[in-house]
């Protein structure tokens, strides 16, 4: 009897002694909401290599592909609204399809807990090796005289995050975007193969990109789109700053959680990630994946997402992409 | 003689026991998983990939593993096809037109050889273009513009209209309902949701493999139910002679040898793939035998052959823009690419200078993947039979279950086995009436290519639709294109005059 009663005791105290306990995942998941290989895979590539000394166990990524994240947002707001263990990756891509309403009608940037960033990627102007165009200044001056006369392309629709970048360009000098002549391919491999193919003459894409591209004598970046010079290897090319056209487009990754998360699942996730920015084996993982550094976790990142979300908003309602 | 020490340092790099063990691994589970209806090469792929990642193999050995999966696929997706009339992937479409009536026929081993072999051949002589042509054909496939892919698109249609048999409105109306299903989703041009009806499992369109699985295999489930005679007693197992099958190919010699290459090229070209490719080559293949076509789509040799010798060479040509350029010509080598990325290779122009061991070493594989695939095959082809004598109350469910399980483990989404099963329904009251399936399929396929493609071409025109008519290319396909059109007419008149 007494050991009964010695463990009856324990078990009251364990009890008692549980919610002072620090939240610690059980089964840690990060879901890419794409098929893999993507973006959103190797976003969640980077959780998963560098919380791996921080888990108790490994974290496992799933796959939940559909409309550019859109499937996986609803999925959150329904079955998993306030799972602590789940984290999703995300992109300035689903920020803008937020903003547009893409991810349906009755959902936006208020359902998500924005839990921090992994990195960030900037937008690059991108012609052919034997373009006449040297610099972005010269491509600029002869769009201004004809603003039909280029063909831009990229691996976007109107209104994604390629268009932005060249809508953007355009905006500086006085065109308005909906007289581009731009061309939406299917990712950025196929708006390659159109500048190099020749059917287009620029190309809105991303710095990371053109990594395998250096040297290689095929393609040029004359501006990067970012606020100011990135480092090696890219610390040859102006900003489009620099050339006098203000114009800024970072391509942020990162993660976001269910909205319904306690604030202890929540705050444990954030100060993870606040280790991490401090870490160069990080900083080194983030490299690999070709990311830049952009570190913000918690409230602060929620803050900016929101905001990415709500000027998102007014670029597109001034295009009139949305009323 | 760059290309020959390259190789040889590829075969280097491919006979290391891992990488040979790995490939014979790679090509068993690919073969399964593209004999089971509804898991295709995507599916293997993307399973694989993460495990290799976890296992730590070095970058070639990873890619070796996954690239025999790719091809073992091409190979697999047969046997559903021609035992069952169930694509066991999108681009095996083609494959049940004549496979299907031979196992019918009672010549399920004969069709089972015969494709194993054209599946070698195709495989092998469009890694021979490759490797002789890969860097020139890189640059090529992108001089390729929006404007010579509606040519080539409307090439294909006309091709389709080889199809169509005795009913040619049916054919028709199957092809016009295979290009309204291509237009749900979000539009790629300009973003806009067209026919989503607010369900984000609908953005980014139908996907092809449910399509396939729900018009192909749950209506020939429903067909079977009603039928409700044993399989057995209409398709007779029967063994084979290998032998016999491999004299008998050589009289294919031709069949193959202009399936290759229309299957090579058009998978070289970024975008589109083997389902076309198997598509073009067997509407080329019945309009080369006119007269003698009768028997295409009752279970002709030809008929079969054409499109598997096509659809495993387009998969070697979609690996050309990857190695040579960066630029994936299908789902599946995006996901090939994007494992390149994954073990820090930066595919694109200079890869075979930076990391010849992983280039070669893939090409390298490949080779050897066919030979394996081949062995492995081919003494199969006895135990595939068999599963025809499987009796109808247990055949039924088994597939019923593996299409569920395949769709399910596409993306998860309970909502897409319920898109399979109101596609299956729809296709058993199409096959009721009498329309054909393989139509809507390309339908769809050519759809969504022909229409981003004329879009894009009249975007970088502003609009004039003379860019479709400019390039010497565009010129060829739509000169092929009348020709095949109108050379049932053409005939029919000569023969007239003869009589």
């Amino acid at each position: 009897m007494k050991s009964l009663k010695t463990a009856l005791a324990a078990l009251v105290l364990a009890g008692f002694a549980l919610p002072a306990a620090a939240f610690e995942p059980e089964r840690a998941e990060c879901i890419a909401p794409a098929n893999p290989g993507g973006g959103f895979d190797l976003t969640c590539r980077v959780a998963q290599r560098a919380l791996e000394p921080a888990l108790p166990s490994p974290m496992e990524v799933t796959f939940m592909p559909g409309g550019i994240g859109a499937v996986a947002y609803a999925h959150m707001n329904s079955n998993r609204i306030d799972d602590p263990n789940v984290i999703v990756a995300l992109s300035s891509g689903s920020a803008l399809n937020i903003a547009q309403g893409k991810f349906g009608a009755d959902f936006d940037e208020n359902d998500a807990r924005w839990l921090a960033s992994a990195g960030a990627d900037f937008g690059a102007v991108i012609v052919r090796e034997d373009s006449p165009y040297q610099t972005l200044g010269e491509l600029m001056e002869a769009a201004k005289a004809d603003p039909t006369g280029i063909v831009l392309g990229a691996g976007g629709s109107i209104g994604s995050q390629d268009w932005m970048k060249a809508a953007l360009l355009m905006r500086t000098i006085g065109v308005d975007p909906r007289n581009l002549r731009y061309v939406a391919y299917e990712g950025g491999g196929a708006s390659k193969a159109a500048l190099l193919g020749g059917q287009i003459d620029v190309y809105t894409g991303d710095v990371s990109e053109m990594a395998g591209e250096l040297g290689a004598g095929t393609m040029r970046i004359l501006a990067v789109l970012s606020e100011e010079r990135l480092p090696e290897p890219f610390a040859g090319f102006p900003t489009a700053r620099e050339e006098g056209y203000d114009v800024v487009w970072t391509i942020f990754r990162g993660y976001y959680m269910g909205q319904e998360v306690s604030d202890e699942a929540y705050d444990w996730w954030v100060a993870r990630f606040e280790e991490l920015y401090g870490d160069p084996r990080f900083a080194e993982i983030r490299a690999e994946q070709g990311l830049f550094q952009f570190d913000m976790a918690g409230a602060e990142f929620d803050a900016y997402v929101k905001e990415q979300v709500a000027s998102f908003r007014d670029l597109a309602r001034e295009a009139g992409l949305i009323q | 003689m760059d290309i020959l020490a390259g190789l040889a340092e590829g075969f280097a790099v491919a006979l290391t026991p891992l990488n040979l063990g790995l490939l014979i691994v790679g090509c068993f589970f690919g073969t399964l998983v593209g004999a089971l209806p509804g898991i295709g090469p995507i599916n293997g792929v993307a399973i694989l990939l993460p495990l290799a990642y976890s296992l730590g193999l070095p970058a070639e050995s990873a890619l070796i593993l996954l690239a025999g999966v790719y091809y073992g696929a091409e190979y697999g997706g047969r046997i559903s096809s021609i035992l069952l009339n169930v694509p066991g992937d999108a681009s095996a479409v083609m494959t049940t037109l004549d496979g299907h009536p031979m196992a019918k026929n009672g010549e399920a081993g004969r069709a089972l050889a015969l494709s194993a072999l054209a599946s070698f051949v195709g495989g092998t002589a469009a890694l021979v273009m490759m490797t002789v042509f890969a860097p020139f054909l890189g640059r090529v496939a992108v001089g390729f513009g929006p404007g010579d892919y509606v040519a080539l698109m409307v090439f294909a249609f006309s091709c389709l209209a080889t199809l169509v048999g005795s009913r040619p409105l049916k054919t028709i109306i199957g092809v016009v309902i295979g290009l309204m299903l291509a237009t749900i989703g979000i539009d790629s041009a300009t973003g806009v949701m067209r026919f989503t009806m607010g369900i984000p499992n609908l953005f980014d369109g139908m996907e092809f493999l449910i399509v396939v699985i729900g018009l192909f295999a749950i209506s020939e489930a429903l067909l079977l139910l009603e039928s409700w005679t044993p399989v057995a007693s209409t398709i007779r197992a029967q063994r084979d002679n290998i032998g016999e099958r491999v004299r008998e190919i050589v009289g294919y010699r031709w069949t193959m040898a202009r399936s290759a290459v229309i299957g090579f090229f058009v998978g070289v070209l970024p975008g589109t793939g083997a389902s076309i490719a198997s598509a073009v080559a067997y509407g080329v293949e019945k309009r080369m035998a006119q007269g003698d076509d009768a028997m295409f789509g009752k279970g002709d040799p030809r008929g079969l052959v054409a499109p598997e010798t096509a659809n495993n060479a387009a998969a070697a040509g979609a690996m050309v823009p990857m190695l040579t350029l960066g630029i994936p010509g299908s789902g599946t080598t995006a996901i090939l690419l994007g494992a390149l990325l994954l073990f820090n290779v930066t595919p694109g122009p200079l890869m075979f200078e930076q990391r010849p061991e992983v280039a070669w070493g893939l090409i390298a594989s490949m080779y050897m993947g066919n030979i394996a695939l081949l062995v492995l095959n081919l003494p199969m082809v006895g135990i595939f039979a068999r599963l025809l004598s499987i009796d109808t109350a247990y055949l039924v469910p088994l597939v019923v279950m593996l299409t569920f399980v395949g769709v399910f483990s596409l993306y998860g989404a309970t909502f897409d086995l319920v898109l399979m099963l109101i596609l299956g329904f729809s296709g058993y009251v199409l096959r009721k009436l009498g329309f054909s399936l393989a139509p809507v399929i390309l339908g769809l396929v050519l759809g969504a290519l022909l229409e981003s493609n004329l879009r894009r071409a009249l975007s970088i025109s502003a609009g004039d639709w003379s860019i479709l008519f400019e390039t010497p290319a565009a010129i060829v396909f739509w000169l092929l294109a009348i020709l095949v059109a109108t050379s049932p007419l053409v005939m029919r008149v000569r023969r007239r005059k003869a009589t």
